[in-house]
C-alpha cells in the first residue's frame, strides 16, 4: 500500500479541523487560542509539502518556509500582546479585552 | 515501510493536537504542540522535504514552543477559571469542527490531480542534488525578493515584540556610559582649603 497524496490530504483536513475545534473550545483562553492557530498552519505546510511531492514542484516547500516565517512572527507578536495586556489588566480572559467598547 | 512510519507519525500527531486543545493545564498543551510539531517534521521528512522538517524542529521546538512556555510560565493566571464553559462550548465546536472535516474531507477524497500538472511545474525538484541545495538554487535567484520580504516580516516582529514588551521602571539607577566617559578630573575633584580646626 502506498502513500498518496490523499492521505496527507485527509491528515492536514483532520488537523485544521482540530485546530478550528480549539478556537471554538477554549474561547476564554488566548493561549491555546494561539496553539490552535499554530496547529492549522501546520496543517497548511502539511498540504503544501504533499502537494510539492505530487506535482514535483519546490515552489510548494518554498511558500512553506514563509508560512512558517509569518507564523513565527505572529506567534511572537501575539505573545508580545498577551504579555503587555496581562501587564496592565492582570488577565488575560478574552471576555475582558473590551476596552474599545463605547 | 514508509507506510507503516506514515500511520505512525499522523496518529501521534493527531492525538497530540487533541490533547492540546483539551487538555486541562496549558503547560501540557505545549509540551503535546511540541510533540505534534516532532511527528510533523517526521511527516515532511517522509514527503521528501528535509530542510522544512529540520526547519520546522529548530523554529518551531527550538523557538516558538519554549517562547509559548515562557509565557505560560510567566503570566500567573487561573487557567481553571478560563476552562469554564468548555461545557458549555462543546456542541457548537464539535458541530462547527463536524462541518469543517466533511468539507475539507470532501475536497480531500475528491482531488483529482491532472496529468499535465506535473509538466507545468514552475520549479521542478532536480534529482541530482539535495532538497537543501534545490531549495537554496531557487529560494535565492528566482524568489530572492519574496526571501528579502520574509526577512522584514521578521525584523518588524522583532523590533514590535520588544517595543510592546520594554517598559521603562521609574527610580532605577542606570549606567550612563556617556557621562561617565565625559567625566575628568577638572570639573569632578574640587580641592577645598580647609581652615584649621573649623572644617569645611
Amino acid at each position: 500500500m502506498t502513500i498518496g497524496l490523499t492521505h496527507y490530504l485527509v491528515v492536514g483536513a483532520i488537523m485544521f479541523t482540530l485546530g478550528v475545534a480549539g478556537i471554538i473550545l477554549n474561547r476564554k483562553n488566548i493561549i491555546v487560542i494561539l496553539m490552535s492557530v499554530e496547529l492549522i498552519l501546520l496543517s497548511v505546510n502539511i498540504n503544501f509539502v504533499a502537494f510539492s511531492k505530487e506535482l514535483g514542484d519546490l515552489t510548494g516547500q518554498v511558500f512553506a518556509l514563509y508560512v512558517l516565517t509569518v507564523a513565527a512572527a505572529e506567534a511572537a507578536i501575539g505573545l508580545a500582546i498577551l504579555v503587555a495586556f496581562y501587564r496592565n489588566r492582570g488577565t488575560i480572559a478574552v471576555e475582558d479585552i473590551n476596552s474599545l467598547k463605547g | 515501510m514508509p507506510a507503516v512510519f506514515f500511520y505512525i507519525f499522523a496518529t501521534i500527531m493527531i492525538a497530540s493536537a487533541c490533547v492540546v486543545i483539551l487538555a486541562r493545564n496549558p503547560v501540557h498543551s505545549v509540551l503535546f504542540l511540541i510533540l505534534a510539531f516532532c511527528n510533523g517534521a517526521g511527516l515532511f521528512l517522509l514527503s521528501g522535504a528535509e530542510f522544512l522538517a529540520l526547519i520546522l524542529i529548530v523554529v518551531y521546538v527550538g523557538a516558538v514552543a519554549v517562547l509559548f512556555l515562557f509565557v505560560v510560565m510567566m503570566l500567573d493566571v487561573d487557567f481553571a477559571e478560563l476552562k469554564q464553559g468548555f461545557a458549555k462550548y462543546l456542541p457548537m465546536g464539535v458541530g462547527v469542527g463536524l462541518v469543517v472535516l466533511g468539507e475539507l474531507g470532501m475536497v480531500a477524497l475528491g482531488w483529482r490531480t491532472s496529468p499535465l500538472a506535473a509538466s507545468a511545474a514552475a520549479s521542478p525538484i532536480p534529482d541530482n542534488m539535495s532538497n537543501t541545495a534545490a531549495l537554496g538554487q531557487i529560494l535565492y535567484t528566482k524568489y530572492a525578493v519574496f526571501f528579502e520580504a520574509s526577512a522584514m516580516v521578521l525584523l518588524t516582529a522583532m523590533i514590535g515584540a520588544i517595543v510592546l514588551t520594554l517598559h521603562h521602571r521609574p527610580n532605577v539607577k542606570r549606567q550612563s556610559i556617556e557621562e561617565q566617559n565625559s567625566r575628568n578630573a577638572k570639573n569632578v575633584v574640587e580641592i577645598k582649603k580647609v581652615p584649621f580646626r573649623t572644617g569645611v
